[in-house]
């Protein structure tokens, strides 16, 4: 059984291997940043529950610094994805976009800046379920890094 | 030409429009999605919009965003919109969003 306090105890660990991506937030590369992402993690031997987790997840940070952080402009977003020995993956993805004001509110189910859009608001809700973990640090205009955590389970 | 993501085929009878969406719903693939659904909806006027979502590899909460919207729009002209099919992923995702509530889904 994952207690929060256990999952928090083993969120780093010595990395066995890694990949960066650096790509520029045009909307036609959030397939692409799951696909890599989910690529990386092809080697745990992961189930297609535990795949799909991933990509979603990866695919709402991406989201994220498309619609958001770089609303209206086109910046870079860099994807750091580590694998720790303990089956850990860690997924950085990292704009130098606006930045969130206030990040708690941000994480609320169905909040949003964009109802006009179609925004759902549930993006960091979906990360939080998939994820084992999801770390937010933002600074209002300098940008924002969400690292997802996720344990793949041995098979 | 960049490959599309996710087509769609539609079937209207008998006042029932149905739209059968085919790969993955993200963000990029939803924005001309939505338009192309919208402009079905206004033409033919559909007392039943149909989403049909069984050969949806992939969707995320763009997807969610999609489903709200073309569900308001069957509201504010009198019709209904339902789901069929959805695989277990999409129903994950809808659930979190507590949707199962207010929208139908029919299996079959």
């Amino acid at each position: 059984m994952k207690t929060k306090e256990s999952v928090k105890n083993k969120l780093s660990g010595k990395v066995i291997n890694e990949i960066k991506v650096k790509m520029p937030s045009l909307s036609v590369n959030e397939g692409m940043a799951r696909s890599v992402v989910a690529a990386f993690c092809a080697r745990l031997d992961p189930s297609a529950a535990e795949i799909a987790d991933i990509k979603c997840a990866v695919s709402e940070a991406v989201t994220n610094c498309i619609v958001h952080a770089y609303k209206d402009t086109i910046g870079v977003i860099y994807i750091n994805v580590k694998l720790c020995e303990n089956r850990l993956v860690r997924v950085e993805i990292k704009d130098r976009g606006c930045g969130i004001e206030d990040v708690k509110t941000a994480r609320q189910p169905l909040f949003t800046t964009d109802a006009a859009n179609e925004r759902s608001g549930m993006g960091f809700t979906v990360m939080e379920s998939f994820c084992d973990a999801v770390r937010v640090r933002s600074a209002a205009g300098k940008g924002t890094t969400v690292t997802l955590f996720k344990f793949f389970e041995e098979r | 030409m960049i490959k599309k993501t996710c087509l769609y085929e539609t079937k209207n009878e008998d006042g029932v429009l149905t739209v059968t969406l085919r790969g993955e719903i993200d963000h990029h693939s939803a924005v001309s999605v939505r338009s192309d659904i919208d402009a079905l909806i206004y033409e033919s006027r559909p007392r039943k919009t149909v989403l049909d979502l069984s050969q949806i590899e992939f969707m995320d909460s763009s997807g969610l965003g999609l489903i709200m919207g073309r569900y308001a729009l069957m509201e504010r002209m009198g019709g209904v919109l339902t789901l069929k099919n959805p695989n277990e992923r999409v129903v994950k995702i809808f659930e979190l969003a507590g949707l199962g509530r207010i929208i139908k889904i029919e299996n079959e």
